[in-house]
């Protein structure tokens, strides 16, 4: 391996998504990058994000980096994180309606509940992951092992056979999604002690092909 | 099966080191923060916030070294309060390592901040700061104001009133201390909890006044809180954060263990 590439569009933990895989990427370096040289060159990309999902794709597009990000979630093992999962979606029902990149077919919306103590929005906090399918970034993280989260917004893809992961708030929603060389997750791995540190050790041994 | 609780220790740091006062006075050592930071990970705090409590030019430094430090050996939600002023202090910050910023007194100075704030870095890492006293006399119906400076300064501003003004312009959780109890260790005041809990949609940290276990279980079961708050229960070695998770568990409390 090269190097692993942390797309840098000024949105979000940039710093906590390096350390943590720096944690666990036994000396390969990982740069935090906007260059579309360094990302079409590494050897796996992670796509990370918070914030406003409209400014997100935003800075996205005024960095020039739509195209490269296409062409890297098609060829490289790629990891999308919170944000960096949503926009791989069609549409986000955020920011009054904003196109994503399509590479997963479905929507974004919002958790809409109505304001009651017991269910808050954000939903923010360590939850459960229920794994609906086996995959290589799964391996030594056990069923229902809690995450951390913080989002407003979930995905709702429309073909289930993308869904590896649920989790519950009340409603079930879809908190992992994979197909081909790509894994994207709603919590945030880089902050959820062993579990997510296990999940990003998995996602740098995984060469983008095996699915199991 | 869901959500878990959040046990939150806090760190005031000041000059680079753990420091914790009753009501911010009489001031104790208790140690390292990277240390302090690193012993309450493992001991399974959901979270670990750092409070600046002199919030000087050189205090922020050291603080973003502190920061620096513990975010590469701490995987877990980290925030930073204490004289969060500027877009550009929560900048630094969150490039230090910090996943929220605490907004305290500058959202009492200038309501705006916390909507810039949170536009420019996003609801989920503004976290407001609300310290409140308790202004009813005995017998009134009980009301709260909001007080600055380490609970010094007055501002006459309804506690309730505040909290939903502070979610309307973009705080994605509510930090609530109630300066009657804190240091006293006697208790959060529940009601107080309650009445900003059932008031906004966003989480609130319960803070202010923990001097025994069962005071985390209340502030989430008669508090409503979604996240609880405690320094010296935890600094100086009364119990642990697993000692404190067992509890709200054995009480049907829904925790990360």
């Amino acid at each position: 391996m090269s190097h692993i590439a942390v797309i840098d569009y000024g949105m979000g933990n940039l710093r906590s998504v390096s350390k943590a895989l720096e944690t666990v990427s036994n000396g390969i370096p990982v740069e935090v990058t906007a260059d579309p040289e360094r990302i079409l060159s590494a050897s796996h990309i992670v796509f990370p994000g918070q914030g406003a999902i409209r400014a997100c794709l935003g800075e996205v597009q005024r960095l020039g980096l739509t195209d490269v990000i296409k062409q890297v979630a098609a060829e490289k093992p790629f990891l999308g994180i919170c944000i960096g999962m949503q926009l791989l979606l069609t549409h986000s029902d955020e920011n009054n309606g904003v196109d994503g990149l399509d590479i997963f077919a479905g929507n974004v919306h919002h958790f809409d509940l109505e304001p009651t103590q017991a269910l808050k929005v954000p939903h923010m906090g360590w939850n459960q992951v229920h794994q609906t399918s086996a995959h290589p970034l799964w391996k030594d993280i056990e069923q229902d092992s809690r995450f951390y989260f913080v989002h407003s917004y979930y995905v709702d893809p429309d073909d289930d056979a993308v869904t590896a992961a649920t989790t519950e708030y009340p409603n079930t929603f879809t908190s992992a999604i994979y197909k081909d060389n790509i894994f994207a997750v709603q919590f945030h791995p880089e902050k959820s002690h062993h579990a997510g540190l296990q999940l990003l050790k998995n996602f740098l041994n995984w060469d983008g092909q095996s699915q199991t | 099966m869901g959500l878990a609780k959040r046990i939150i220790p806090c760190l005031d740091v000041d000059n680079g080191r753990v420091v914790k006062g009753v009501q911010f006075v009489d001031i104790r050592d208790a140690g390292d923060p990277v240390e302090v930071a690193k012993r309450y990970n493992e001991q399974g705090a959901d979270e670990i916030t750092f409070l600046d409590i002199k919030a000087t030019h050189d205090n922020r430094d050291t603080m973003e070294h502190v920061v620096e430090a513990v975010a590469s050996q701490v995987f877990i939600p980290l925030t930073v309060g204490g004289g969060i002023r500027t877009v550009d202090d929560i900048r630094r910050m969150l490039n230090a390592g910090a996943d929220k910023v605490g907004i305290n007194s500058a959202a009492v100075t200038n309501p705006e901040f916390v909507r810039e704030a949170a536009e420019k870095f996003g609801s989920q890492c503004i976290v407001v700061a609300i310290d409140a006293k308790r202004v009813s006399a005995d017998g009134e119906p009980k009301r709260w104001e909001i007080f600055t400076h380490g609970g010094r300064k007055e501002t006459g501003i309804d506690a309730i009133e505040w909290s939903k003004k502070m979610v309307d312009l973009g705080a994605g959780e509510l930090l609530l201390t109630s300066m009657d109890r804190d240091g006293t260790k006697s208790g959060f005041d529940l009601d107080l909890t309650r009445a900003v809990s059932d008031a906004v949609v966003v989480p609130v940290i319960a803070s202010g006044g923990v001097g025994e276990l069962q005071d985390l279980t209340d502030g989430v079961k008669l508090g409503r809180a979604d996240a609880v708050l405690a320094a010296s229960i935890f600094h100086f070695g009364e119990h642990t954060v697993e000692e404190a998770k067992q509890q709200m568990a054995s009480q049907g409390i829904e925790v990360r263990l």
